[in-house]
């Protein structure tokens, strides 16, 4: 088999990493799986694509940056996209979790998240229509670089952000106070309220990052596949396996973990075929939840 | 006599809704096991009984041609299994795995519903399957009313065992699970495998549901059992109160009620091609729904839980469940 389900891999992988970032934390942190997760992922992108195409009618056709399909106004409209999906996150925390988690059952929230899960997905197919749509639909020529592997301008510029963002959060939650207070709060939440942390603010940051990383990632998507209304619901499946795979509660096992399901997708389609991709996650997980329940880097409950 | 006809086409899907909701009941209800895949399962039941009854078909596997009755007997068996598998999965795992394993369970259906061609037909499903009372489809009222009398008794029949299970020892049991579980375990009760059974049962009444939706219908495909079933089905539950076998039957039929009614509103209101856009509002307004309900009334209109009151709490309406690890 050719080694270019490496580079496939690595890219899906990115994309479910970066949205198990997000999962990871909330499950660890607000201690419920948000089954919105994948929507805050398409919500983002479509308002990222709705600011490109607001910027295009300001400024007309904007020539892309050197090799890559796209120029300046995608990287501003991500920083808008990413500010807007946090704002979202942080809305619907305000409407609907934050009053379910004050009544203490866990897997209420959970449920509400399906719900808002179904509204946010149809009220985008309502306002978009469910038709794909593009950032670019120009085509680029993938270079060659040995071993039979090709690449995109593209691609590459995306694996060196997936990097740059999730060395930058792994520094956040490691050498920052706010970092070491979502860790607290993650381990113990009593003890964490006792020692005298903020726990509304470490909540507030915990869906800034889930929101803007699942933004980027649906960006990625986006650029590299298509926009759908259920492009999020889709990464849903394969988000949680990556984060229980890495172990609950841990950064770089969820991104290991997304590399490790992007790598195995891109294999299987390789092998089996693509019709078949979206059982490689349940196999993955159901493994998990058999052999090692905590997962990669994962801490026993107590 | 249309309406009559239509009333009886009404009720019965109404009431084959309200199957699964009973058996989402038992899962949830009863025992507090979070099902977001049960779509799969109806969908493992229509799938088997449609393989066992239809006539032999060069195209797929099977078409053993057996009758109808053997056909539920076998989705409830095969449904049961799946759901005692998955529980064996993830029942010792903390409830939120559950919930993720389950909602794999329903896209890996899918994708074999999909893909499996020599299976289950792939994207164009499998037709010719028996109706019960096909030799009378020339009359459609009486043919409508048989149908409704069959789904009624197997309805009503799911109904009384479920209230007798919920108030025999092994349903108390598993409400005391629900309540206060290290209190039931240390009585001597294993919470694994009692968990087990429960979803197990839920699993194959839900699969029953969807054998009985598969003969009803002649006609399945994988677009029947899409997440928006399980999310149908959800609200049903919840309208009507989690806990309560009654609060399922009504709430199935007042929700399917709204949906049917509102679904033929925007096809009065919208042009035909807007009535995509639509029907994805109409989506749109049930979420809403349901997370009003949760916010202002958990306990839907014949709930029974929470019941424990917390000491010092008792100004509240809502009693706080204490939460895991407290």
């Amino acid at each position: 088999m050719s080694l270019q389900f490496v580079v496939d891999g690595l890219l899906t992988g990115s994309m479910i990493g970066l949205g198990a970032i997000g999962v990871t934390l909330t499950y660890s942190i607000l201690r419920f799986s948000n089954f919105a997760h994948g929507d805050f992922m398409a919500w983002g992108t479509y308002a990222t694509l709705t600011v490109v195409s607001a910027i295009g009618a300001v400024f007309g056709k904007v020539a892309p940056i050197g090799p890559l399909s796209f120029g300046w106004p995608l990287l501003v409209a991500l920083v808008t996209g990413m500010a807007f999906t946090a704002l979202l996150a942080l809305l619907l925390d305000k409407v609907l979790f934050s009053r379910l988690r004050s009544q203490g059952q866990a897997i209420i929230v959970v449920m509400a998240s399906f719900g808002a899960s179904m509204a946010l997905r149809s009220l985008l197919e309502f306002t978009f229509t469910s038709r794909p749509t593009y950032f670019s639909r120009a085509i680029q020529i993938a270079m060659p670089v040995g071993f039979g592997i090709r690449i995109t301008p593209d691609q590459i510029a995306l694996l060196l952000l997936t990097a740059v963002l999730v060395l930058g959060v792994h520094l956040l939650m490691t050498r920052t106070q706010t970092g070491r207070s979502m860790q607290a709060l993650s381990q113990n939440a009593a003890l964490a309220r006792i020692a005298g942390i903020d726990v509304a603010s470490v909540i507030r940051v915990t869906w800034i990052i889930g929101g803007a990383l699942a933004c980027v990632a649906g960006v990625m998507i986006g650029i590299l596949v298509q926009i759908r209304p259920f492009m999020g619901f889709d990464m849903l499946l394969p988000m949680f396996a990556a984060a229980i795979l890495g172990g609950i509660g841990s950064i770089p096992g969820a991104v290991l973990g997304g590399l490790i399901i992007g790598l195995a997708e891109a294999g299987a389609v390789q092998l089996i075929g693509a019709e078949w991709r979206a059982a490689v996650s349940f196999i993955i997980l159901m493994a998990v939840l058999f052999v090692r329940p905590m997962g990669l880097f994962g801490v026993r409950e107590r | 006599m249309d309406l009559l006809g239509y009333g009886a086409f009404f009720l019965t899907t109404a009431l084959i809704f309200s199957l699964v909701t009973l058996g989402l009941n038992l899962q949830w209800g009863l025992t507090g096991l979070f099902n977001v895949g049960l779509a799969g399962f109806v969908a493992i039941g229509a799938y088997t009984s449609a393989l066992l009854t239809t006539p032999d078909d060069a195209a797929r596997l099977g078409g053993f041609g057996l009758p109808v009755l053997v056909g539920w007997l076998g989705a409830m068996v095969v449904g049961g299994i799946a759901a005692a598998l998955t529980g064996m999965a993830t029942l010792r795992l903390r409830s939120d795995y559950l919930a993720i394993t389950t909602f794999g369970v329903a896209v890996v259906v899918q994708l074999v519903a999909l893909n499996a061609q020599k299976l289950t037909g792939g994207p164009f499903g499998i037709g010719f399957i028996p109706r019960p009372f096909g030799s009378l489809a020339e009359t459609p009222l009486l043919f409508n009313l048989s149908n409704l009398a069959v789904v009624s008794a197997v309805t009503l029949i799911a109904y009384l065992a479920l209230e007798h299970l919920s108030r025999s020892p092994w349903g108390r049991v598993l409400k005391a699970l629900r309540e206060d579980e290290r209190a039931a375990i240390s009585l001597g009760k294993s919470a694994r495998f009692y968990r087990v059974q429960a979803f197990a049962v839920g699993g194959a009444i839900m699969a029953l549901a969807g054998a009985l939706q598969a003969h009803f219908t002649g006609f399945i495909a994988p677009d029947n059992y899409l997440p928006i079933l399980t999310f149908q089905v959800w609200v049903m539950l919840i309208v009507g109160g989690s806990g309560s076998n009654l609060g399922a039957v009504v709430g199935s039929i007042l929700v399917w009620g709204i949906w049917a009614g509102s679904g033929t509103l925007t096809s009065v209101l919208f042009a035909p091609e807007q009535q995509a856009r639509a029907a994805s509002l109409q989506i749109v307004a049930i979420g809403v729904m349901l997370c009003v309900i949760l916010l202002i009334r958990p306990n839907g209109l014949f709930g029974d839980r929470p019941r424990r009151q917390r000491p010092g709490k008792r100004t509240k309406p809502v009693a706080a469940k204490s939460s895991s690890g407290s």
